[in-house]
């Protein structure tokens, strides 16, 4: 069955590379949305169903942690897993985003390898 | 709290290696680093800046020629890129903000949490730079072929740590 994923990530180029690695990492790939900010990614899963959400932290107007924090507290989204894809690597940050329920934590740079490991309990 | 030059240099060396292998299959050669106290002249080609807060502060940079940018997005994005555009911006932006991230975990080691800027990128000719405050820098470069990029970091101990300015803090995201 094909998964329709949402892509949050300011910049284009890692959003554009999400999109290859996960035809490489084998998800069956229904559509792709995307969204640069926590913001945009919320007003389009208002009008969206998605069964993955890859998300950054530091983005603008509001960042991958606030996001987290909305999508978490929203009966209709609350179990849609969420992977943080970012530069953040300091164990506090990690922690924050797996209290606040993230399903997973990949650091940039990333492999493809990663992300497929890192999704292969998920979906 | 302080930081050696010599870690601080590590942590660019691993970082910016490890970027271009993992994200572009590109191998670099690390040449000397040095510290340069004068702001750049003026130049020419690709730079993107970020700035870094916390008890310190300061700015991380990338510097290369537009060729260069062409050719990391081009592998990054597994497209042709033979001129500069939005979409080469955007590449060396992520790329710069995947170094200096990393080297701002890294840092944190040592100086405490930091926070980091959303990447400038300026492209262009005849252009200088200045960190105002500071002008400090060190410069780690490294080599592709014949190209030549450097990533440069200019770091000093935040006057009252404990009372970052608003003004600062507004365009920092932790």
């Amino acid at each position: 069955m094909a998964l329709d994923v949402l892509i949050v990530d300011d910049s284009a180029a890692i959003r554009k590379i999400l999109q290859r690695v996960l035809v490489q990492a084998d998800v069956p790939l229904g559509k792709v949305y995307e969204a640069g900010d926590g913001r945009e990614a919320l007003n389009l899963l208002q009008a969206q169903t998605v069964g993955l959400i890859l998300s950054d932290i530091n983005m603008p107007n509001m960042d991958g942690l606030q996001f987290l924090r909305e999508v978490r507290s929203n009966d209709a989204w609350k179990a849609v897993p969420i992977v943080m894809i970012t530069t953040e690597g300091s164990q506090n940050k990690v922690l924050e985003a797996v209290q606040l329920g993230a399903s997973g934590y990949v650091k940039k740079p990333f492999t493809a390898e990663q992300i497929k490991e890192k999704l292969a309990g998920l979906i | 709290m302080s930081i050696q030059t010599d870690r601080m240099v590590q942590f660019v060396a691993d970082s910016t290696k490890q970027v271009f292998e993992m994200m572009m299959g590109i191998q670099l050669t690390v040449g000397e680093h040095y510290t340069d106290r004068n702001d750049p002249g003026p130049m020419a080609g690709v730079v993107s800046l970020v700035g870094l807060v916390g008890s310190w502060v300061g700015t991380g940079s990338f510097t290369c020629s537009p060729e260069m940018a062409c050719q990391l997005a081009s592998s990054m994005l597994m497209a042709e890129y033979k001129s500069m555009n939005e979409e080469v911006l955007d590449a060396v932006a992520e790329v710069t903000n995947m170094i200096i991230g990393n080297v701002k975990t890294g840092l944190e080691e040592d100086l405490g949490p930091m926070g980091l800027s959303i990447p400038t990128v300026i492209f262009g000719r005849n252009f200088m730079t200045r960190s105002v405050g500071n002008s400090e820098w060190t410069v780690v470069p490294f080599f592709c072929g014949t190209e030549r990029i450097e990533v440069q970091i200019c770091l000093a101990p935040h006057k009252d740590s404990q009372t970052v300015p608003r003004f600062w803090m507004a365009g920092i995201h932790s």
